[in-house]
């Protein structure tokens, strides 16, 4: 009892000693891009729930979604601005990279330049969803509003200089992007994927999170400038806790980029999820989970890049990049192809990463911005070839799409080429910029595996444009017999066209918005594949910046 | 003997492997979730150690963040499953094979 007594006087006595904890210093002007997407995300929410006249209208909300797109991309136009003046002598003015709350929020071109990127790929994946959902029967506010926060997770990575702030930008795209994958109730692929999906996340997740913990442990603070001036200043004796550390965030970052060996959930969610979906997927949770890669990696750990994460990394890059061309060729469905494709991809964008080089971070970054609108506009097409109930993706759905669809195909054909990176398109200038910077940092072995899966992967894209262009469908359903008389074979031929027509299913329709979604896709991938300068000269300019708040 | 940092490290790190193995081994979707959460717990405990050793409260302060996201992660999935169980009651992971290839 007395011991009683006498702790709560001593807790009493510490209360009145607690003294008024000062609170950082916040600029809000940093944080309007992100305020304009997640605040426009839950206004969407509380609107459509009190007004649900304004839910009914599919048009209403996907204009809203694209305009909150749109409006996050404007706002990042007066910080680029900023970040990139430079104050002439004497001047007093603001200007370069800074970072708020403490440190805790970064504002660099790096960031900025990410934002705009998972902006566009909310804008192009909205487009392509409002007729999907109107087919599928599916409408309602739930999925845009998705849409808008987990790409507000994905620029909270893109600015965080904290590891526990990476973390919450990571769950929010994460778990936002859990539930779209199994937004469509009546499929159990959708659900399927949504459970693998989340189940695998979280699992990643926790392996993040162990990682933080070790590298807070081993430095004593989850913060990246701190942590950076910490290694910089110290040498650790004994760094096992955090290399593990190391090890376990690249194990988080490798799951959300689908790098090998870390991929195995990606065919399954890509072929499950919702079409439209996937093309965010593909695009935005890319985008976001190699902008946490990039800041932490490159920015934290700079002084452990040489011995420690950059074998790594070279290793992942180059299991990556072959494990994802190679599996993808003996696919027989579209979109996982196209999903074992992204994992090619994404060892790819490792290879400029593993240079940890400015020439490396500003080829990442290009090939990002390029590989975003690509594939939003090969899901895009993909989506219209599903039609209704979204299943029609086996590659002989597309056997004649040329004689069906001949501007689809065509468009999709450039897609594919700019995939493969076939020269006057964005693709070709992003495989282009990573390999050089593999070049100028002397990995030679990575370039020339680049070059090598660069060929691999060229046959597994001719492959769907020779199913598009080459195959006929009446060859698919038997000959006509060369013996039969004139009106036999009329009749012959006749019966064979009803069968192809009833084997094509119902006709490809091309709805307003998803087109002006594949336009935007085939506009950017064809301008910077004329003239890379376009995005090139923005990446240069992007390269992450730590600076210590009040600096 | 002195109970120091590094039981409670190795304890965390026993947590979290169990969490880990039982994730893999186990077939029920629910069990399978109670793993992750395992392993997140596992993590709060490294976290607090570390903060104890380390004398500073940022850790202590990480722990609230992760109990914030893992709870939020319990909904969306706990919502998923229960999905996915209506429409096949006895679903095991193994069942889940509509996506193979």
């Amino acid at each position: 009892m007395n011991n009683l007594l006498h702790l709560s006087q001593s807790v009493l006595a510490q209360n009145e000693a607690i003294p008024q904890l000062p609170t950082p210093e916040i600029a809000w002007s940093a944080f309007i891009p992100l305020l304009i997407l997640a605040v426009g995300g839950l206004l969407l929410l509380t609107f459509t729930s009190l007004m649900p006249a304004f839910a009914k209208s599919s048009w209403a909300l996907t204009g809203y979604t694209v305009a909150v797109a749109i409006g996050t991309i404007v706002a990042c136009i007066p910080l680029w601005n900023r970040v990139q003046r430079v104050c002439e002598a004497g001047e007093v003015c603001q200007a370069g990279a800074f970072s708020t709350a403490a440190g805790a929020w970064g504002v660099d071109g790096f960031s900025i330049f990410l934002t705009i990127l998972m902006a566009a790929s909310v804008a192009l994946a909205a487009l392509v969803m409002h007729d999907y959902l109107e087919t599928e029967g599916l409408t309602g506010p739930e999925p845009y509003v998705l849409l808008m926060l987990s790409a507000s997770g994905g620029v909270i990575m893109a600015s965080a200089n904290d590891l526990i702030v990476v973390f919450i930008g990571l769950e929010i795209l994460s778990i936002a992007v859990y539930v779209l994958a199994g937004m469509h109730l009546l499929r159990l692929a959708s659900q399927e994927a949504a459970v693998k999906y989340l189940v695998l996340g979280a699992f990643a997740s926790a392996f993040f999170l162990y990682g933080i913990s070790m590298v807070y442990g081993a430095t004593g603070s989850t913060s990246l400038i701190d942590i950076q001036g910490f290694l910089a200043t110290n040498v650790l004796t004994s760094n096992g806790t955090l290399l593990a550390g190391i090890a376990m965030l690249l194990i988080g970052f490798g799951f959300k980029i689908a790098a090998v060996p870390f991929h195995a959930w990606t065919p399954d969610v890509y072929q499950g999820a919702p079409s439209p979906v996937v093309a965010y997927m593909a695009s935005g949770v890319k985008v976001a989970g190699f902008a946490g890669l990039m800041r932490v990696f490159l920015l934290a750990f700079t002084d452990y890049a040489a011995d420690d994460w950059r074998p790594v990394m070279l290793v992942l890059a180059i299991a990556t990049m072959a494990v994802g061309a190679v599996l993808a060729i003996v696919q027989t469905d579209v979109k996982r192809t196209l999903a074992y494709s992204s994992i090619s991809h994404a060892g790819f964008i490792m290879v400029g990463v593993h240079a940890a080089s400015d020439v490396g971070v500003s080829a990442a970054l290009f090939y990002l911005a390029a590989y975003t609108f690509i594939v939003a506009g090969s899901f895009g097409v993909i989506t219209l070839v599903g039609r209704k109930g979204d299943n029609l993706h086996a590659l002989s759905d597309y056997h004649g799409l040329s004689r069906r669809r001949p501007m689809l195909a065509v468009v999709f054909t450039i897609f594919l080429l700019a995939q493969a990176g076939v020269p006057l398109t964005s693709g070709f200038f992003a495989k282009f910029y990573v390999i050089r910077a593999a070049v100028e940092g002397e990995s030679y072995v990575l370039a020339i595996a680049a070059m090598i899966t660069a060929v691999i992967g060229a046959f597994l894209y001719l492959r769907i444009i020779v199913a598009m262009f080459m195959s006929d469908p009446l060859d698919d359903h038997g000959e006509i017999d060369a013996n039969l008389s004139d009106e036999e074979a009329a009749a012959a031929r006749i019966e064979l066209r009803d069968k192809v027509t009833a084997a094509e299913g119902p006709p490809i329709r091309i709805p307003t918005l998803a087109a002006v979604s594949i336009g935007l896709a085939l506009l950017v991938t064809v301008a910077v594949g004329f003239l890379p300068g376009l995005v090139s000269g923005f990446a240069n300019d992007a390269l992450p910046q730590l600076v210590a708040a009040g600096s | 003997m002195e109970i120091t940092a590094n039981w409670y490290l190795i304890l965390s790190a026993v947590l979290f492997s169990i969490g880990v193995v039982g994730l893999l081994i186990r077939r029920n979707p629910l069990v399978m979730f109670m793993c992750v959460e395992l392993m997140l717990n596992a993590v709060n405990l490294s976290f607090v150690t570390f903060s104890n050793a380390l004398n500073d409260v940022g850790g202590q302060v990480a722990v609230f963040f992760v109990l914030v996201v893992a709870a939020a992660e319990v909904v969306v999935g706990l919502a998923v499953i229960v999905a996915i169980m209506r429409r096949r009651p006895t679903a095991t992971a193994d069942d889940l094979s509509v996506l193979a290839g």
